[in-house]
């Protein structure tokens, strides 16, 4: 318990999680901070791109292991589960219409790719260095989960298909060749084609700014959930508001024991746990949008990005970062 | 001066819905069209602005076209079936143009 006070005191207090609450408590009380869109959209390439690229170098050192197909494996497996278990707590224990429970459903089975940039930044505060193939892993756990919430969505909807048949055509491609994937998965391949020659050249861009730029585009992310808290708050009930704060921790607990069987170090854990626990607000929210139109956007995107999202960032990572650290070792 | 009357179909979607929008008009045979970025807008899932939102969902383009009267029902056809169950709305216009030939 100790270690977990010890690791949330310490993200709280650094600078790209403050920056955060500064930006979600300004939103809260009805400061307009915001950056230009052009902008927050060019901090988060740089962010994929360095994250990416920093991940492919440490692949080149590292070589592609066993542990790294098994991770790719995990991931998987938890984005093709987590939504059916989101799905049945939704219909257990909230009114939720079967559409919309299958939309939030994809949303929890897939990722944030935000919170892996902060909780790789976070991990690595505190000593537990990821793996670089963890890149692969985030970038793999976007799409299943999309697949099995449109089959749970259509459990009593055949008609689902046949209405927005011509509309989804060719949508998957467009969740895997959305911008995040293309330039993460890219400067990822370039890293480890590079290798550390590559990193000298650039870690002036790509490590030595890294944290200033992610403080900057945080303070954005902030405004943008707690506006998203405000406007949407008037959709939600007590049930779905416990439903946000208490899937991310069932995804990481059904994360733990194959983490554990993967064999993955504890920094790679605890990013594995805190993939499991994050909720997609940008590229499954887009997807959905076509392939789901009856869902209401009010509702999974207020759950995903107004709660979820700040409680992982806050007081959720350095929790995975301890259950991780309980389950594989140190 | 000599105009000629056209239809001017305007359709107000989702980003994620634009290129399929276009698509659809491109596999109908028009030519051209424009599209407009919005910058802040209200509907049922309430206010929105461009410059607080992430990703795509939730942020609304314009596209304009002009057809030659003959197409302009089919190709309206086909379009509300495209965004009948999305957010979008879609308005046909009587405009005149200058160039008869282009459209």
């Amino acid at each position: 318990m100790d270690a977990i006070f010890q690791l949330a005191t310490a993200n709280l207090v650094s600078p790209p999680v403050l920056f955060f609450i500064l930006g979600f408590g300004g939103a809260l009380v009805g400061s307009q901070l915001t950056l230009p869109e052009a902008m927050a959209k060019t901090l988060s390439i740089y962010l994929m791109l360095a994250i990416g690229f920093k991940g492919g170098v440490a692949l080149a050192a590292e070589g592609v292991t066993l542990a790294l197909i098994l991770a790719l494996l995990a991931g998987t497996v938890l984005s093709s589960l987590i939504p059916v278990v989101a799905f049945i707590i939704l219909k257990l224990f909230s009114n939720l219409p079967r559409v919309d429970a299958a939309a939030v459903a994809a949303h929890y089975g897939s990722i944030s790719i935000v919170t892996f940039v902060a909780a790789t930044q976070a991990l690595e505060g505190i000593g537990l260095k990821p793996e670089g193939y963890m890149v692969a892993v985030a970038a793999i756990m976007e799409t299943p989960a999309i697949i099995v919430a449109l089959l749970l969505a259509r459990g009593v909807r055949a008609d689902v298909k046949r209405k927005s048949g011509d509309a989804q055509e060719g949508l998957l491609k467009e969740v895997l060749l959305n911008s995040s994937i293309v330039v993460l998965m890219g400067a990822f391949v370039i890293g480890a084609i590079s290798g550390q020659p590559g990193m000298d050249a650039v870690s002036g861009f790509i490590v030595v700014p890294f944290t200033g730029i992610l403080c900057l585009f945080l303070l954005d992310m902030g405004a943008v959930a707690g506006r998203g808290m405000t406007q949407g708050a008037s959709v939600l009930n007590l049930r779905l508001i416990v439903f946000a704060l208490i899937m991310p921790f069932i995804g990481a607990c059904m994360a733990t024991p194959l983490a554990w069987l993967a064999g993955l170090d504890a920094g790679s854990a605890a990013l594995l746990l805190t993939l499991a626990a994050s909720a997609s607000y940008i590229a499954v929210p887009a997807a959905l949008r076509i392939a789901l139109p009856e869902a209401r956007p009010s509702v999974y995107l207020t759950l995903s990005l107004g709660v979820t999202f700040p409680m992982n960032l806050t007081l959720g990572i350095p929790t995975y970062a301890a259950m991780a650290t309980w389950a594989v070792g140190g | 001066m000599k105009t000629f009357k056209k239809k001017q179909l305007t359709i107000i979607c989702e980003l994620p819905l634009a290129s399929r929008v276009v698509k659809t008009l491109t596999e109908a045979g028009v030519t051209g069209y424009t599209q407009f970025d919005a910058a802040s807008g209200r509907g049922s899932e309430g206010e929105w602005n461009r410059d607080g939102l992430v990703g795509t969902s939730g942020r609304m383009v314009m596209i304009v076209t002009i057809l030659s009267l003959d197409e302009a029902d089919g190709i309206l056809a086909q379009i509300y079936e495209l965004i009948e169950p999305q957010m979008a709305i879609a308005t046909i216009a009587n405009v005149e143009v200058l160039r008869d030939d282009i459209f």
